[in-house]
């Protein structure tokens, strides 16, 4: 099956518990994580997920939704966008 | 991971931070097959063609905001030039039409529609006259019609007698709407595109299919902040690092443009790769110039700045599609840019250096208030002037002016939300009456001796 990559980028104060809330509440909606990376930049914490959506019944729009509870909840800022924008501007 | 963390935090950046956006996506569409000699099922006909399309653009403009992350901020639509679909009409056709199309663009949710002009660049035939005539009360008595006339070209010179119709017609829309504010939904030019998707000046050109989805986006916020980051490297770094933010934009733009209108079933036309500021702090084109070190806009340098910025932009743009089209220059609205309006307040910025800026890389006289008491014959011989430098330089230019009723320069003006605020500018006040009352078609420049 054609996987449908998505990027979760997650900016903010460092706090515990990020990864492990985000990760729960994509794991509900059948969403895998294929990859993840995290560092310090700027004096903030960011981290990008590439997940795939393929299993799952949720719209990107759905998944932004649920994140932004998080969001509001932990003072961060969530972005959700397909896989496609970074691959046409970053590889040729 | 296949992209480093920096890669993706750019473009999450862009569009969380820097203003990074598709500022129109632009469906052109052919309304000639909607003619009918009876101008009820003519009129209606106009209306579901545009609702049918323009809900569906609205509709899947939507759902790929959501996909990308990247806001598209308007939905528009532009049709075939109105005067060659009302050749055969009656006198109220004009009306009639752009009525038909108002109501069609407020019920599909479409902010603007253009098309609603002419190309009378040689001469008028009894329709383009008809819809000239027209212009007061088609744009104070509707609320989303824009319309354009193309009255110059380098192929065949310019029109002398639409230019002296145009200085009357000014006034009289800026009398009949609130502050001037229906000269803001009106645009002459010189060598019109017939793809640009950007308003007021859109229109779907007789060499256009069907449909056409254009797109244009757009990126102040993201040049200035990489300008911002680069403040020390010398002018030919500078060009190679706005390249390549320009290239990655265009990229992206170019993806939401195909998706789009692959996704309602249309061709893709154009990416238009102007620099197009908002009213927003930090999403200005003279913010980008001012970050480049002239202390501001219109300042001695600010033509050559937004000479290397926007042939940076073109060329990263150009090596990233093949479909670069449009305007594609740069659009420096006085009154939509919170820079170039500081620079007029504190009167850095004159009128004549705005030509100058247009004789580079600015696509035009943009967004300009400027003295309600301004004789006729003066605003017919600035349009003159600036849609000169697009002939003469085989270039777009375009003139967007505001006689604004009953303020001096100086004052301020309040055009609301996007439109903005700005002050109004000085008007040399010797007449060029007599030169321009000679009417005539000025010829066409000969295009070899390039000096």
């Amino acid at each position: 099956m054609t996987k449908y990559l998505v990027f979760i980028t997650v900016i903010g104060k460092d706090r515990k518990g990020i990864i492990a809330r985000i990760s729960n509440a994509i794991f509900k909606h059948n969403i895998n994580i294929e990859d993840l990376d995290q560092k310090v930049m700027e004096g903030y914490f960011v981290m990008t997920m590439l997940v795939d959506m393929s299993d799952s019944p949720m719209t990107i729009a759905e998944l932004k939704k649920e994140l932004s509870v998080i969001e509001n909840e932990m003072g961060l800022k969530i972005q959700v966008q397909h896989e496609n924008i970074f691959q046409t501007m970053h590889k040729v | 991971m296949e992209y480093s963390l920096e890669e993706v935090m750019e473009t999450v950046n862009m569009t969380l931070f820097h203003n990074f956006d598709i500022r129109t996506v632009t469906l052109g569409l052919n309304l000639k097959d909607c003619i009918d000699s009876d101008i009820e099922v003519f009129s209606s006909n106009v209306y579901d063609r545009v609702t049918e399309y323009g809900e569906k653009l609205v509709a899947q403009a939507g759902k790929l905001e959501e996909k990308y992350g990247v806001p598209i901020i308007n939905k528009r639509i532009s049709v075939t030039p109105v005067s060659l679909i009302i050749e055969s009409c009656d006198a109220d056709a004009p009306i009639e039409i752009a009525q038909a199309l108002d109501n069609a663009a407020r019920d599909a949710n479409i902010d603007f529609i253009g098309g609603y002009g002419a190309l009378v660049q040689k001469g008028m035939t009894r329709a383009d006259a008809r819809l000239i005539d027209s212009l007061p009360d088609v744009l104070s008595g509707t609320e989303r019609v824009c319309a354009f006339l193309n009255v110059a070209s380098t192929v065949s010179g310019m029109n002398m007698d639409a230019v002296i119709r145009l200085g009357g017609i000014l006034k009289e829309i800026s009398n009949r709407t609130g502050n001037g504010v229906g000269c803001a939904k009106f645009v002459v030019f010189s060598n019109a595109p017939e793809d640009n998707p950007f308003m007021a000046g859109a229109f779907h050109g007789i060499g256009e299919p069907d449909f056409s989805l254009n797109i244009g986006i757009s990126g102040p916020g993201v040049v200035r902040n990489v300008v911002e980051k680069n403040r020390d490297c010398d002018l030919t770094a500078l060009s190679e690092i706005i390249k390549r933010t320009s290239f990655k934009i265009t990229r992206a733009g170019e993806l939401i443009g195909r998706e789009l209108a692959a996704n309602m079933g249309v061709p893709f036309g154009i990416v238009d790769i102007s620099l197009a500021s908002t009213t927003k702090v930090g999403d200005s084109v003279a913010g980008i110039v001012e970050m480049m070190g002239i202390e501001k806009m219109g300042a001695p340098g600010s033509t050559a700045a937004l000479a290397l910025l926007i042939d940076a932009v073109k060329k990263g743009g150009a090596m990233a599609s093949g479909n670069v089209g449009g305007l594609s220059g740069t659009f420096i609205p006085v009154s939509e840019d919170s820079g170039m309006n500081a620079a007029v307040k504190c009167g850095a910025l004159s009128i004549e250096k705005l030509e100058a800026l247009t004789a580079v890389c600015s696509v035009g006289l943009d967004m300009i208030a400027i003295p309600g008491d301004t004789p006729a014959e003066t605003i017919s011989a600035i349009i003159a002037d600036e849609l000169s430098i697009g002939v003469v330089n085989a270039k777009t230019t375009g003139v967007r002016l505001i006689p604004v009723p009953g303020k001096k320069a100086g004052e301020y003006v309040n055009f609301g939300g996007l439109l903005g605020e700005t002050y109004v500018m000085e008007i040399n006040r010797f007449s060029s009456r007599d030169f321009i009352l000679r009417g005539g078609r000025m010829p066409s420049p000969v295009t070899s001796m390039r000096n």
